[in-house]
């Protein structure tokens, strides 16, 4: 289980709140206005931004002073998450083992994440010759052999197509079953939520919500989500 | 605000520091030396007063003249497409490759008693003109800092938008009003950091002086120095005059660090802007003539080293090649000394939290000069060993040092880069240490860290500097050796060495360059 217990974090004149538990094995949307700190939420719990007050915690562990790369969390950014001058199964390798001294085993398991992910015979490839799709794959790979209880996904497939979006989320979810992961995904897109996780966390106003089941709450929506919704996105939901 | 949870590993941390506070020792205990060696804030006699007004006066002229040149020059390239116009701004780098000794050498050619420019004077009967003294001094800062100039100047004109050009034209404007609405406005900016950036490049330039100058009315600074040194082994007078020079660069470097001066290594500079105010046939052929003329300067004396040289590049005798080994391990040592400092350095100003002294600790060896510096080295080394000894060491030291400043600003861009565009991924997969360093920091730095190789040994291979102080005949360098070649008038062996020389510091550029880039 994931617990934020009273979390805050100041940037200069940005706060914002946490203090919620998700979990084990639920999938789980953050969605909220831009700029509202759903990458920023994420950020903490990966490491990469050290909370003011407060604790962060993994089935009961503390994890303040456990490096980012040490952390049960697998973290998919924005962009960023291939290495250009590496090859596929390298980036994927990775995963396996950050200096990249990788046994026979760990090479097949490497092949293995490739096939499971649909990259069959694209290991030796430079990520740059691959397509936003394929590249997506690659991560997915990646976190599939890191094989940590928590993934987190900051927005990774943005830049794909709908359909395309769709499929990413599906593959994701299938992996997260294999590996019984907890899934936390940023997303813009209501609808995003509404297919993909059981549970949502709205970040508004400085402050992020315990998770809610998904249909009850956008079949009655509070005042900050109305907001954010408007009055047309309610009505396309 | 605590934004990383891991800023800057403690290994890196130690390593950066070791390398910084190396670097600190290596510049200040001479400086220290010095100030301690000169007793005092030294009386100056009327020699030295004269080298000081030389000294001065010589380097406003050059940096002058210089930027002066530099705007039109600039402008006619920023506004024109021709073949050939890369190529012309990549020439404009390679005086920074070139060493000074060769420069001289070909600028002697052309312009020397039996250059081209007095054969074509006497060939009308008019008198022949020196080059030696303050004139020659300036010709050759000038054709030093010229292309420097231009390169800097075309930044600023390459960082105004295309956008407002494109408005200007709109707008109806002639040429006039594109000058005092967006060409006035950047030079105002920009060219007060680079008088003084020139000015102090001016004002340490030992080479220049000891080739072309001396004579009581031709002598700087450093070069006084280097006199007192060598000739009259006064080191207290050496040392006092190192203060004075120590103050004098101290002083213009404070001042242009305050001033804007953008890096030299800017990208961009191939891209013409789409221009509309500048077609008329005679701003045409000025700028045709303007660019012409610039690049007859700068290519008649490389020319001339060539054609020169040619003919008895084989036939070099024997102490030439023994110096031109000499020369290229030097400048082997050199580099690896050079990018084993800059990179802990420049990682760890790029980390977040970076240590902002370091930043300030490699640009510190702009400030000082070679002469000073080795004055001070052999103050404080000289219970422990002679001048001859200490040559080389000092010499592989102070070129390493010197070049710190441009490596460090050209890999620290990329690190940071580096930082912003991979340092959350690779923290999140915990990749640290060496493994990191292999697997994302070498590959992704390769390129600029090429490039700072290939300066810095191209730089130490063409110093003429601390090496003239203390060199003997078993330890002289190639430009060194090409000095001497110069001073005892053979000519034919001088011409042959000079484009050795320059072989070996533009090759040993292109290989580094190129080992940067890889394959592609």
């Amino acid at each position: 289980m994931l617990e934020l217990d009273r979390l805050r974090i100041v940037q200069g004149a940005f706060v914002l709140e946490a203090d919620l538990a998700v979990g084990r094995g639920s999938k789980v949307a953050v969605i909220g206005p831009s700029g509202a700190g759903k990458s920023t939420l994420l950020l903490a719990i990966a490491g990469m931004i050290l909370p003011d007050s407060g604790r962060i915690r993994w089935d009961g562990m503390d994890l303040a002073d456990t490096p980012p790369g040490k952390r049960p969390v697998t973290i998919l950014f924005q962009d960023q998450n291939l290495f250009p001058h590496l090859s596929v199964a390298d980036n994927v390798g990775l995963g396996l083992s950050p200096s990249l001294h990788l046994t026979v085993e760990d090479r097949e398991a490497v092949d293995g994440a490739l096939a499971r992910t649909g990259l069959e015979g694209l290991g030796e490839r430079k990520p740059g010759t691959l397509s936003g799709g394929q590249q997506s794959r690659v991560a997915i790979a990646r976190a599939l052999l890191r094989a940590r209880p928590l993934m987190l996904l900051d927005e990774p497939f943005a830049a794909l197509g709908p359909a395309l979006k769709e499929e990413m989320l599906a593959l994701v979810g299938s992996v997260a079953a294999e590996t019984g992961a907890t899934v936390l995904t940023v997303s813009h897109d209501p609808e995003d939520a509404i297919g993909f996780a059981d549970e949502v966390i709205l970040v508004a106003n400085g402050v992020a919500t315990p998770p809610s089941p998904t249909q009850a709450l956008f079949a009655d929506p509070p005042e900050a989500l109305r907001d954010y919704l408007g009055a047309a996105g309610r009505k396309r939901l | 605000m605590a934004d990383r949870a891991q800023p800057v590993s403690l290994g890196l941390r130690l390593l950066s520091g070791g390398a910084g506070a190396a670097l600190l020792a290596f510049v200040l205990m001479p400086l220290i030396a010095v100030i301690a060696g000169a007793e005092g804030w030294p009386r100056l006699g009327p020699q030295d007063w004269a080298a000081l007004r030389f000294t001065l006066s010589q380097a406003a002229l050059s940096a002058g003249i210089s930027v002066a040149l530099g705007i039109p020059v600039a402008r006619a390239l920023a506004r024109r497409r021709f073949p050939g116009r890369g190529l012309l701004v990549t020439l404009l780098g390679a005086p920074f490759l070139l060493p000074v000794i060769v420069a001289v050498n070909g600028l002697l050619a052309i312009f020397g008693r039996g250059g081209l420019v007095n054969d074509l004077l006497a060939a009308f009967g008019q008198d022949r003109v020196s080059v030696y003294g303050f004139g020659g001094v300036v010709l050759a800062h000038v054709f030093f800092n010229l292309p420097l100039s231009v390169r800097l100047l075309l930044q600023g004109w390459a960082a105004i938008p295309a956008e407002r050009f494109r408005l200007a034209a709109s707008l109806g404007f002639a040429p006039a009003d594109v000058a005092r609405h967006l060409e006035w406005p950047m030079l105002r900016a920009l060219v007060p950091g680079l008088f003084a950036t020139i000015f102090l490049i001016c004002l340490t330039s030992f080479a220049v002086a000891l080739t072309l100058g001396g004579g009581p009315r031709a002598t700087t600074v450093e070069l006084t120095i280097y006199q007192a040194f060598r000739f009259d082994f006064d080191l207290g007078r050496a040392a006092a005059l190192g203060l004075v020079q120590l103050v004098l660069c101290a002083a213009t470097a404070l001042l242009a660090a305050r001033l804007a001066v953008p890096s030299a290594f800017g990208a961009g500079l191939d891209r013409p802007v789409e221009r509309w105010d500048s077609s008329g046939r005679l701003i045409r052929g000025t700028d045709a003539g303007l660019l012409g003329a610039a690049s007859l300067f700068l290519l008649a004396p490389l020319a001339a080293v060539v054609a020169g040289g040619l003919p008895h590049l084989f036939d070099l005798p024997a102490p030439v090649w023994g110096a031109a080994v000499r020369s290229v391990q030097v400048a082997a040592v050199s580099t690896v000394l050079a990018l084993g400092l800059a990179l802990p350095i420049a990682l760890a100003v790029s980390g977040r939290g970076g240590a902002r002294w370091l930043e300030i600790a490699g640009m510190l060896p702009l400030a000082t000069s070679a002469l000073v510096a080795g004055t001070g080295f052999f103050l404080l080394l000289r219970g422990l060993a002679g001048p001859a000894a200490l040559a080389l060491p000092v010499t592989i030291g102070l070129n390493a040092m010197m070049a710190l400043p441009f490596v460090l600003r050209a890999v620290i861009p990329s690190a940071r880069d580096l930082q912003a565009d991979y340092g959350r991924l690779a923290d999140s997969l915990g990749m640290g240490g060496l493994a990191r360093l292999r697997i994302v920091t070498l590959p992704r730095l390769r390129r600029p860290l090429g490039f700072a190789a290939g300066l810095t040994a191209a730089l130490s291979m063409g110093d003429l500097g601390v090496i003239a102080l203390f060199a003997d005949e078993d330890h002289a360098t190639l430009p060194m050796q090409l000095y001497r070649l110069m001073g005892a008038y053979r000519t034919e062996d001088a011409a042959g060495a000079a484009l050795l020389l320059l072989l070996l510091s533009l090759g040993i550029f292109w290989l580094f360059d190129k080992g940067g880039r890889g394959d592609a």
